[in-house]
């Protein structure tokens, strides 16, 4: 490549970025040509804002980067693509209908007056794929038929054209299994061998051991910390990730636990959720944490029936009696909804709110059997209902007419809990109830949820915002690829610990089932694991 | 004239109406003013126009129309579509004539069974893509297909004249306006209320809108889009009635292309085929409109061509004003 070693490829200086409020912060870095620099941090710590400025997603609010010496201001991603950087995002860009060797040429197709030569189509294709070491791929095979690893693949080698300088890679062993890892890896040191700068954005901590050469932690938008990977151990990055001045509503007491309300065994669906066991009390707030993709929102979602599972059972109980049983799991949410339990959904616009339509009608849409008579909606009835949930949850709205699709984040949060207050219900699921709320409903909410406990409700909350979730729950479960590897009660806790749950997996990829470790819920344990994953 | 005027017109636009209900007057007001624009404008191109045969000519051309137009609101409202009415109509018509003709049933008798074909049909059609999560654009283009090819094996490809044990439905009864208007009106009014006032409606609208969210909220959709279908099919065996109630026989071709007519209609009013929206009232304009359209351009001797050109033009340019106005609302709403 052009660049001497000597001069850096890239260079950042005090990038920052404003959205609402700062997302990232004074970030300065430095990426020699042939060097692999591993981007870790918490869920919202900036990573991919930051990786997005440098393939040219998005501009930066401040600072400047420079490219083999020059200024670099790309205004588009094919701006920064024309200079040389570019980016394998998470979500894959491959036409899924179209062959590998189409997808690799998209916007260049070889052809004579709009005719494809396919020959030449395949030639390239092969040579480009041979470059990552991908002989064993035709390059006429359709996208779709590829397995999600080799796809992944063909995206990569779609980004790798000779003057490629510097490839962001944004978490790219997500959906891998471990075979595909360790042959991404092979590729990745081909890359280095070749001068290619790597930006490898991961949060697991066990593979940029393997891979990376310096490491980058994120917190809050800041760059706290860069240091070559060589000897790092896993338990200071966390540190790192987590910072040390938390530890906020600590305080509060651990709410009184009443009998078992939900129990569910041996719960699991396909990779996504597998064995877990969980109970849920009355009075008492449950937290769910995890990374993105770690099974959270799955499981919810099973609890509620939105998914059917695989395997396992839930039961509902009253005063020690079993009132409700779904021995393979709920067959709809009628079933669960009926067994009173309630879901806020992790993404309210999609799959919890008739955006166009009052907050009236979304309000009651939980059950309309008790505003209506023989079929015939009794108006009066249920705007009294809308009315006095409105004005419970202070639900900052003109009247109750008024679309949701017009209310903000947390008021149209608000409307979602006024439905599960509408049709009452013995537990609530919540999945990340207070992403995209401002701090003046958020505080309503969590008032709402007191109340709900005080009523005696079990209430269970998906949270990425550990802070949220040490300041509200009683207990938190935290769960890692699928499984749910700890539970902690309130005041044996710390970010820390919660994190390195998080984080203990990676391994568990690796497909040994028999050994699954399944904690008793009312032991909490940090998983072994992380023990090993410590020590490489 | 009163009769081609429909009563829901004289609920005329309040100064002082709350938010909501403007909005649905302003919409009756533009297909309103789209109407009398036509009519003032028939009626001076031609001096035979603004004539009471006219009008009850009109009046007996839309009850089929109009009561097939009900059922697809309520389909588009669910974002389905249903391409099978037409052969629906047909098959209803001829089942009743042989139920007459070849089976010796009473009238009544004969009549329901009509009705029941086409509630078989359309329950058939929304079973089917439920079931197999199938567009129902294809099943009920499937069904357009097998069903007027039933339609042709009970009439045995030939037109069945069945007489005047039928025509009381279509015969001139209030002030020339049959009996058929009249159910047409009524069937407009009810099922607006269903739309409007019913858990039932709710569930429509709810399911058009957002059907996951419907879902989570502890709806099922499937049973509701299957009775989606179903009325529709039942609606259509009506229409089917009534068109061989005025002809005095069933045409096994009866109704070929009048599936387009009714979604035209539908969505002059303002339907859309997106789901999730929709009037039923406002449907009974858009068939007011094409009605009134069709007899003024044979009126002033419009040629076939012509006349077609023109009823697609209107169509487009009715749903342009109104997708139009629709996002002036949505925006005014942000």
């Amino acid at each position: 490549m052009n660049a001497s070693p000597a001069t850096p490829v890239l260079t950042l200086s005090t990038i920052g970025k404003d959205y609402a409020a700062p997302v990232l912060d004074d970030v300065s870095l430095v990426l020699q040509a042939g060097e692999v620099l591993a981007l870790t941090g918490e869920n919202g710590a900036g990573k991919s804002t930051l990786s997005k400025i440098v393939c040219g997603l998005v501009p930066p609010t401040r600072g400047q980067m420079q490219l083999g010496g020059q200024a670099f201001r790309p205004a588009s991603r094919r701006d920064a693509e024309r200079q040389g950087v570019r980016m394998v995002m998470q979500e894959l860009g491959l036409v899924n209908t179209l062959s590998v060797a189409e997808n690799l040429l998209l916007d260049r197709l070889p052809n004579r007056a709009g005719w494809i030569n396919r020959t030449e189509l395949h030639a390239l294709a092969a040579r480009q794929l041979a470059k990552i070491g991908m002989h064993d791929i035709d390059p006429a095979t359709k996208v779709s038929r590829l397995g999600i690893g080799q796809q992944q693949m063909v995206e990569i080698a779609r980004n790798l054209q000779d003057d490629t300088r510097v490839l962001v890679l944004d978490e790219p062993t997500a959906m891998l299994t471990p075979r595909e890892t360790s042959h991404l890896f092979e590729q990745i040191d081909l890359l280095k061998a070749r001068g290619v700068a790597i930006v490898y954005v991961s949060h697991r901590l066990e593979e940029l051991q393997r891979i990376a050469d310096r490491v980058a932690v994120l917190r809050d938008g800041r760059l706290v910390d860069v240091r070559a990977m060589a000897g790092v151990r896993e338990a200071e990055l966390v540190q790192r990730m987590v910072g040390r001045a938390v530890h906020e509503h600590e305080g509060r007491a651990r709410r009184v636990a009443g009998p078992v309300l939900l129990r569910a065994r041996g719960l699991g669906r396909a990779q996504a959720v597998r064995d877990v066991d969980l109970e849920l009390r009355a009075g008492e707030v449950m937290g769910l944490a995890g990374l993105v993709g770690s099974g959270r929102t799955e499981l919810v979602r099973l609890l509620f029936g939105a998914d059917r599972a695989d395997r396992g059972e839930i039961s509902l109980q009253a005063n020690g009696q079993t009132t409700h049983q779904a021995p393979r799991g709920w067959r709809s949410p009628m079933q669960a909804i009926r067994a009173g339990i309630g879901l806020v959904t992790e993404d309210r616009k999609s799959q919890g709110l008739l955006l166009p339509q009052s907050i009236r009608t979304n309000t009651t849409l939980s059950d309309l059997g008790a505003i209506s008579r023989a079929g015939w909606l009794q108006r009066a009835k249920e705007r009294g209902i809308a009315q006095r949930l409105v004005a419970l949850l202070r639900v900052r709205s003109r009247s109750i007419e008024q679309p949701v699709s017009t209310l903000s984040g947390g008021n149209q949060q608000k409307v979602v809990f006024a439905r599960w207050l509408h049709r009452e219900c013995k537990v609530l699921l919540l999945d990340e109830p207070t992403r995209g709320v401002d701090v003046g409903a958020r505080a309503d909410l969590y008032a709402e949820l007191d109340h709900m406990t005080d009523a005696g409700k079990a209430l269970l909350m998906v949270s990425s915002d550990l802070r949220e979730l040490m300041a509200m729950c009683d207990r938190i479960g935290v769960m890692s690829a699928g499984r749910l590897v700890a539970i902690f009660e309130r005041g044996e806790w710390s970010e820390q610990s919660l994190l390195a749950a998080a984080f203990s997996d990676a391994s568990g990829r690796a497909e040994t089932s028999s050994t699954a470790s399944n904690p008793d819920p009312a032991n909490p344990l940090l998983p072994s694991t992380t023990a090993k994953a410590v020590t490489p | 004239m009163s009769a081609a005027v429909p009563p829901t017109i004289s609920t005329n636009p309040v100064p002082a109406a709350p938010s909501a209900l403007k909005g649905q007057l302003g919409t009756y007001l533009g297909l309103t003013a789209v109407l009398v624009g036509m009519i003032v404008l028939f009626g001076a191109m031609s001096e035979y126009f603004l004539s009471r045969d006219t009008f009850v000519s009109i009046a007996n051309e839309i009850p089929a129309l109009a009561v097939m137009a009900v059922g697809m609101t309520f389909v588009l409202i669910i974002a389905g579509i249903d391409l099978s009415v037409g052969s629906v109509l047909a098959l209803s018509a001829a089942v009743t004539a042989a139920a007459i003709l070849q089976w010796k049933l009473s009238v009544p008798l004969a009549a329901l069974l009509g009705l029941a074909t086409g509630l078989v049909c359309g329950t058939v059609t929304g079973a089917v893509s439920v079931a197999w999560r199938l567009p129902s654009f294809i099943v009920s283009l499937g069904m357009l297909e097998a069903v007027r090819g039933g339609a042709y094996l009970v009439t045995d490809s030939r037109t069945q004249y069945v007489g005047d044990a039928i025509s009381g439905l279509a015969a001139p009864w209030l002030g020339g306006i049959s009996v058929a208007f009249v159910l047409a009106v009524v069937l407009v009014v009810v099922a607006q209320l269903v739309l409007t006032r019913t858990v039932f409606g709710r569930q429509v609208v709810g399911i058009g809108t957002n059907e996951e969210a419907m879902r989570l909220a502890g709806i099922d959709p499937r049973p509701i889009r299957i009775i989606v279908f179903a009325l529709t099919g039942l609606l259509a065996g009506l229409a089917g009635l009534m068109q061989s109630a005025r002809l005095e026989a069933a045409d096994p071709n009866a109704g070929v292309g009048i599936e387009l007519q009714v979604i035209a209609a539908v969505v002059i009013g303002g339907t859309s085929l997106m789901g999730g929206r929709g009037s039923v009232v406002n449907t009974f304009f858009g068939v007011l409109i094409i009605a009134v359209l069709e007899a003024g351009l044979a009126q002033i001797g419009a040629s076939e061509p012509s006349k077609r050109i023109i009823t697609g033009a209107v169509i487009v340019v009715a749903v342009i004003i109104d997708t139009l106005r629709q996002r002036r609302a949505d925006q005014r709403g942000m």
